[in-house]
C-alpha cells in the first residue's frame, strides 16, 4: 500500500512537470499581454520615453526578456526555492493573495458540498426504490434540469428572481452598503446573507449529476442477487434497502466524492465572477484577464495538483470501501 | 393484440404499460397492508400430511410487451419429509413457482393472480400464502421457508463478512439469543455444511471463498433456523460433479436430521433420480406429468418426460449423437389453446389440436396431461 501511493505520487510529480510546460506555453502565448498594457499607459504620459523603450525596460524587469523553455526553467527554479513570485495584478505576493482568498472559496465549496451530500443521496435513493412512479418521474425531472441549466443562465434567473423582484438580497458583492457600521456579529449575517444565493446556485447546478448516478448504482445493486438473498431472509424492507443495498452503493459513490474533495479549494470561477464574491475563483479570474503571469501559473499549477490528489484519493479510498479491492 | 413480427406500436405499447399499472397497483396495495387481522390467510389444509398445496396456481408478470403467463394453473403438494424434485427445461416456470412460495417475485410486475398456496403451520393451522401481506411474509422467510440460490457466486453480499451474513438471519428470528449463542450456532452451521476452517472462514468476505465453498455458505444460511420447507433452486448447476455430490448428502442428511421437506427445482435428470420421492415435469408453466420417481423413471407416460429422458447420456451405451428434444420452450406471451407441447411432439394424434388437455390419472400418484392416455381414462 505504502509502496503503491509512493509510486502514484512520484507519477504524479512527472505529470506535474508536462501540465506545467503546457500552461506555462499557453500564458506566455495569450494575446492579453499585462506588461504591453503598462508600457503603453506609461508612453501616452507627457513628456514620457517612446512605447518601445518602455517595452525594453519593463520586459527586463519583469524578467519576460528570455524565450518561452529558459522561462519555464527559472519558473521551476523558484518553484523548488517556494518562490512564486509576486503577482503583476494584485501587486503583492502570490502566495500572500492566495491566502486571502483562498479560504472564502473553501467555506463556499465545503457548505455546497455538504448540502449536495445531504439532499442527492437521498433523492437518488428514493427515485430507486420506487422507480418509474411518480416520485422517480419528478425528481428526475429536476435532476435534469439541474444538469442542464448554465451556471450563468441559472444565476441570472436567481438574481432577476430574488434580488431584482423580491429584492432579499444583494445583487452582488460579499458585503453590503453599511457593512462597516455593524457590529461583528451583525458582519457574519451580512456576510453569510450574501453567500446564500451563490452557494444555491452551485448546489443545483451539483445535485444532477450525483443523484442520477446514485439511482443508478442503486439500481443495479436493488437488481442483484444477494439482495434476493437478504429479502429470502426474511429481513425487513428498510433494512434491505439501507444495510445490505446501501452499503454496495456507497462503494462508488464514496470514490467520486472523496476525489472531489481537493476540488473544494479549486473556487468556483464562473459563480464567484458573477456574485463578484471575492474568492479564488474570482480572484484568478481578473489575473488571467489582467495578464498575470505569476498568479494565474501558480493558480493553474494548484488546480493541477488537486486533481491528481483527487485521482490518489479516489484509487486509495476504492481499496477502504470495497474488501475485494486490494492495492499492490 | 401483439402484432407476429414482434414489434409493437408506440400506442400499443402505451396501452399495455397503462394496463399493467392499473392491474398491479391493486396487488401492490393488498402486499403493503398493514395489521391485517390473522384470519385472512388462516385456511385449512386438505391433507395435514402436507407441508405445502400449491393449487392452480397462476403466476403472471406484466411485462411490457405483454402479459406472460409464467405460472398458468400449476397444482401439486410437498408432503412433509419429502423431497419433490421439479424438473422442466430452462424458462419452464420452476423457480418462479418457488418463487411464488417466497413471495420473493419481482414486483410490481409479477403477481400472483389466482390459486393458493397452503403453507402447514402445524397444530391444524395452515397460512395462505397468496393472501398473506408482506410483515407476515417477513416473519416466514429465512425461519420457516428457506431458499437455497442457483448463483453460488453472486448470492453473498460482497460487502459483509461471511459470520455477519450467517448471524444476521439467526438473530432477526431469534430474538432472545445472545451474540456469543449466535456466534457458536453459526461456526456450528459452518461445520454442518462441510468447511473444515469455520472458524477462519467465518471472518472472510465472499471473494475469498471458492463457488463450492461459497455454495456451502448459502445452504447454511438457509438452514439456520431449522426450516420446514427448503426450497433448493437448482443448488448444484453452478458446482462441478465431485461438489456436487458432496452437497446433495448433504442436503439428504440435513433433512432427515430436521425433518423438513425438500423442493428441488433443477433441468438435471441424474439428481432427481438421486433426490427425489416426488417428481414433477413442468413444461411452459403447466405441470405435463407427476409422480413418484419410479414412475417418472420406469415408465414416463407424457411424451415430453420420454424427450427428457431420452436427451440424458447413459453410461455404457454407445450413440453418435445426444438425442434432443426439437424446437423450444415457447413464448410465454400467446400462448395457443392447444397442448403447448404439440408443436415439439414426435406421438402426436388426431386430437392433439384440439384444447388444452386434461388430467389423466394413471395410478394413484401418477398424472398426465397428454391426449394419448385418454382412451385408458375412458375404458376404466
Amino acid at each position: 500500500m505504502r509502496k503503491y501511493i509512493l509510486k502514484r505520487i512520484l507519477l504524479s510529480i512527472v505529470i506535474l512537470f508536462f501540465v506545467t510546460l503546457i500552461i506555462y506555453t499557453l500564458m506566455r502565448c495569450l494575446p492579453t499581454s499585462y506588461i504591453e498594457g503598462i508600457a503603453r499607459q506609461k508612453s501616452m504620459q507627457p513628456g514620457s520615453k517612446s512605447y518601445e523603450e518602455w517595452m525594453a525596460q519593463l520586459t527586463a524587469m519583469y524578467n519576460m526578456d528570455k524565450g518561452i523553455i529558459p522561462g519555464f526553467i527559472s519558473w521551476w527554479g523558484s518553484i523548488f526555492r517556494g518562490d512564486f513570485g509576486d503577482s503583476w495584478f494584485y501587486t503583492v505576493p502570490v502566495i500572500e493573495k492566495f491566502n486571502e482568498v483562498i479560504w472564502l472559496s473553501f467555506i463556499m465549496g465545503a457548505i455546497s458540498l455538504v448540502l449536495e451530500l445531504i439532499i442527492a443521496i437521498p433523492l437518488g435513493i428514493l427515485a430507486a426504490t420506487k422507480q418509474y412512479s411518480k416520485t422517480d418521474y419528478a425528481i428526475t425531472v429536476i435532476a435534469l434540469a439541474g444538469i442542464s441549466l448554465p451556471t450563468f443562465f441559472f444565476a441570472s434567473l436567481m438574481k432577476l428572481v430574488f434580488s431584482v423582484r423580491l429584492g432579499w438580497f444583494d445583487l452582488f458583492g460579499l458585503v453590503g452598503r453599511n457593512h462597516e457600521q455593524l457590529t461583528e456579529w451583525g458582519k457574519f449575517l451580512d456576510k453569510a446573507n450574501h453567500l446564500v444565493l451563490p452557494i444555491v446556485v452551485l448546489v443545483v447546478i451539483s445535485i444532477g449529476g450525483l443523484m442520477r448516478y446514485t439511482r443508478t448504482n442503486m439500481l443495479e445493486v436493488l437488481n442483484s442477487d444477494y439482495i434476493r438473498t437478504a429479502r429470502a431472509k426474511g429481513l425487513s424492507e428498510r433494512k434491505v434497502i439501507y444495510h445490505h443495498a446501501f452499503r454496495n452503493t456507497l462503494i462508488p459513490l464514496v470514490t467520486i466524492v472523496g476525489g472531489s474533495l481537493p476540488g473544494l479549494f479549486s473556487g468556483a470561477l464562473i459563480t464567484e465572477t458573477l456574485f463578484s464574491i471575492p474568492g479564488i475563483g474570482y480572484t484568478s479570474f481578473h489575473a488571467m484577464v489582467g495578464g498575470d503571469i505569476p498568479f494565474s501559473m501558480f493558480y493553474l499549477t494548484f488546480l493541477a495538483v488537486l486533481t491528481l490528489a483527487g485521482n490518489l484519493i479516489a484509487d486509495i479510498l476504492y481499496a477502504v470501501v470495497d474488501p475485494r479491492v486490494r492495492i499492490a | 393484440m401483439a402484432k407476429n413480427d414482434g414489434y409493437l406500436s408506440a400506442r400499443e405499447s402505451r396501452r399495455i404499460s397503462r394496463e399493467n399499472r392499473r392491474v398491479t397497483k391493486v396487488f401492490e396495495k393488498q402486499h403493503k397492508r398493514k395489521n391485517v387481522p390473522e384470519k385472512e390467510y388462516l385456511t385449512q389444509m386438505k391433507d395435514p400430511n402436507n407441508s405445502v398445496e400449491f393449487e392452480n396456481l397462476h403466476t403472471y408478470f406484466f411485462t411490457d410487451v405483454g402479459t406472460s403467463k409464467a405460472v398458468d394453473g400449476v397444482s401439486f403438494d410437498v408432503p412433509i419429509g419429502k423431497t419433490v424434485g421439479v424438473v422442466g427445461e430452462s424458462g419452464c416456470g420452476k423457480s418462479v413457482t418457488s418463487l411464488s412460495l417466497m413471495q420473493l417475485l419481482q414486483r410490481p410486475q409479477g403477481q400472483i393472480v389466482e390459486g393458493s398456496i397452503r403453507l402447514n403451520m402445524g397444530d391444524g393451522k395452515a397460512y395462505e400464502i397468496t393472501k398473506a401481506p408482506n410483515e407476515v411474509m417477513q416473519k416466514l422467510r429465512g425461519n420457516y421457508i428457506s431458499m437455497i440460490f442457483q448463483e453460488p457466486m453472486t448470492a453473498l453480499n460482497p460487502v459483509f463478512r461471511i459470520g455477519e451474513q450467517v448471524n444476521e438471519v439467526l438473530q432477526l428470528h431469534n430474538e432472545d439469543m445472545s451474540e456469543e449463542s449466535v456466534r457458536e450456532r453459526t461456526i456450528e452451521l459452518l461445520e454442518m455444511v462441510g468447511i473444515a476452517n469455520s472458524e477462519g472462514v467465518y471472518k472472510m468476505f465472499p471473494h475469498e471463498l471458492s463457488g463450492g465453498m461459497r455454495q456451502r455458505v448459502v445452504i447454511a444460511m438457509a438452514l439456520a433456523c431449522n426450516p420446514k420447507i427448503i426450497i433448493a433452486d437448482e443448488p448444484t448447476t453452478a458446482l462441478d460433479v465431485t461438489i456436487q455430490a458432496q452437497i446433495l448428502d448433504l442436503l439428504r442428511q440435513l433433512k432427515d436430521k430436521i425433518n423438513s421437506s425438500i423442493m428441488f427445482i433443477t433441468h438435471d435428470l441424474g439428481v432427481i433420480a438421486e433426490m427425489a420421492d416426488i417428481v414433477v415435469v413442468m413444461y411452459a408453466g403447466r405441470i405435463v406429468e407427476k409422480g413418484t420417481a419410479e414412475e417418472i423413471f420406469k415408465h414416463p407416460a407424457h411424451p415430453y418426460t420420454i424427450g427428457l429422458m431420452n436427451s440424458k447420456p447413459i453410461v455404457g451405451k454407445k450413440v453418435d449423437k445426444l438425442y434432443s428434444i426439437p424446437g423450444k420452450v415457447p413464448n410465454p406471451i400467446n400462448m395457443p389453446d392447444y397442448c403447448y407441447f404439440k408443436d415439439r411432439c414426435e406421438l402426436c394424434v388426431d386430437k392433439c389440436s384440439g384444447e388444452y388437455p386434461g388430467v389423466v390419472k394413471l395410478s394413484d400418484t401418477h398424472e398426465v396431461s397428454c391426449y394419448r392416455y385418454y382412451d385408458r381414462k375412458e375404458g376404466e
